[in-house]
């Protein structure tokens, strides 16, 4: 009984994937799956239509699915969050969840934020931390099946990048006061008819930073979920069953190597701050 | 099918070509100086992934171009 239903659902499967592939081009329902939609899928089961709100000042504000997979992830990080603090109150000696917990967040402070900002790190620990395990809750989220990753999306990475961007100027305004940090952005000793070039060089340096870190965390959590689909959908392509192995051998691999990244991905979007955010508050060096 | 789209596929694969010398060499050299210096493996292992994650920082700024010519054609 249950064979012929998982048989029955193989067939459902194969047959919606071949149909979209057929009827969308090479890659519709590649991008379908990877990109921000109004529908939350479970096919072959059929999809949830997100209620749609009414549109104000000309802006659409109905959740999507990146929007509620954020909320997800959200939620989640702050009841482990909650309960990890809750069980410092029983003993200071940390239990087996929040052990594991305490593991992270004293690598975040000791291993990224002290050696790259120095003193007055404690500062900017709090928000290095957010950032962490926001996106790391977000990429390891987006690989469970029937979820979608809200870290390939590029407006979230780029409002992230733009906290980073904000954390930066205000940690180094707040340290060097207003006008010796913007005189402090331009090197010592360098001669005034250079000034004219050199400025908008450093103004454009500025504005590079955070959106390199947009970028690069979009591209590679986009990169890794497009891969495996294309592989995937090399069975359909070549509309031969002996491709599968091949395949799917291939798929498990790059999705193996998700997990790795998903991790560094975290680390190095938190480094880079961690380091911005550090040149910024000690500029002399 | 145009000329869009070869140019897309030629473009992500010099891009990856660039990608793949830069952390190679950067790798080369981390690794050659961790076997020189076994006891700085840690600061050395740090500053290795900062400098990979901005050469692939580089690598992606081509790639994503190479995404948008392929979905414009």
């Amino acid at each position: 009984m249950t064979g012929i239903a998982v048989l029955d659902t193989l067939k459902v499967v194969t047959d919606t994937l071949s149909h979209t592939a057929a009827k969308s081009g090479d890659s519709g329902w590649i991008m379908h799956h990877v990109m921000d939609g109004k529908t939350i899928d479970f096919a072959p089961f059929g999809e949830f239509h997100v209620p749609q709100l009414p549109i104000i000042f000309g802006i659409d504000i109905t959740p999507t699915k990146h929007v509620f997979f954020m909320w997800l992830a959200a939620i989640i990080l702050i009841a482990v969050m909650t309960f990890v603090a809750r069980s410092y109150k029983k003993s200071l000696i940390p239990k087996k969840f929040a052990n594991f917990f305490e593991i992270i967040i004293v690598f975040v402070r000791d291993e990224i934020a002290k050696p790259t900002i120095g003193n007055s790190y404690e500062k900017f620990t709090p928000y290095l931390l957010s950032v962490f395990f926001f996106i790391l809750f977000g990429n390891f989220l987006g690989l469970l099946p029937y979820s979608s990753t809200f870290t390939s999306n590029i407006g979230i990475t780029a409002t992230l990048a733009v906290f980073t961007f904000v954390m930066t100027q205000f940690g180094g305004i707040r340290q060097n006061g207003f006008f010796h940090y913007w005189k402090g952005l331009i090197p010592h000793g360098i001669p005034v008819w250079l000034l004219p070039l050199m400025i908008p060089v450093e103004f454009l340096g500025l504005l590079t930073k955070p959106f390199a870190l947009a970028i690069r965390l979009f591209a590679n959590m986009l990169a890794g979920h497009t891969v495996i689909l294309a592989l995937i959908g090399l069975i359909f392509f070549m509309k031969t069953i002996f491709v599968a192995p091949v395949s799917v051998g291939f798929a498990l691999f790059i999705y193996l190597l998700e997990i790795l990244v998903a991790l560094v991905q975290a680390y190095v979007f938190t480094m880079l701050s961690s380091l911005f955010i550090g040149m910024a508050v000690h500029q002399d060096h | 099918m145009d000329l869009a789209h070869l140019a897309a596929g030629i473009g992500a694969g010099l891009t990856v070509i660039g990608g793949g010398l830069g952390i190679g060499k950067l790798a080369s050299s981390a690794m050659e100086a961790t076997g020189r210096q076994p006891e700085a493996t840690g600061a050395i292992r740090t500053s290795m992934i900062i400098a990979a994650a901005l050469i692939e920082g580089i690598s992606f700024f081509g790639l994503v171009i190479c995404i948008l010519l392929a979905l414009k054609a």
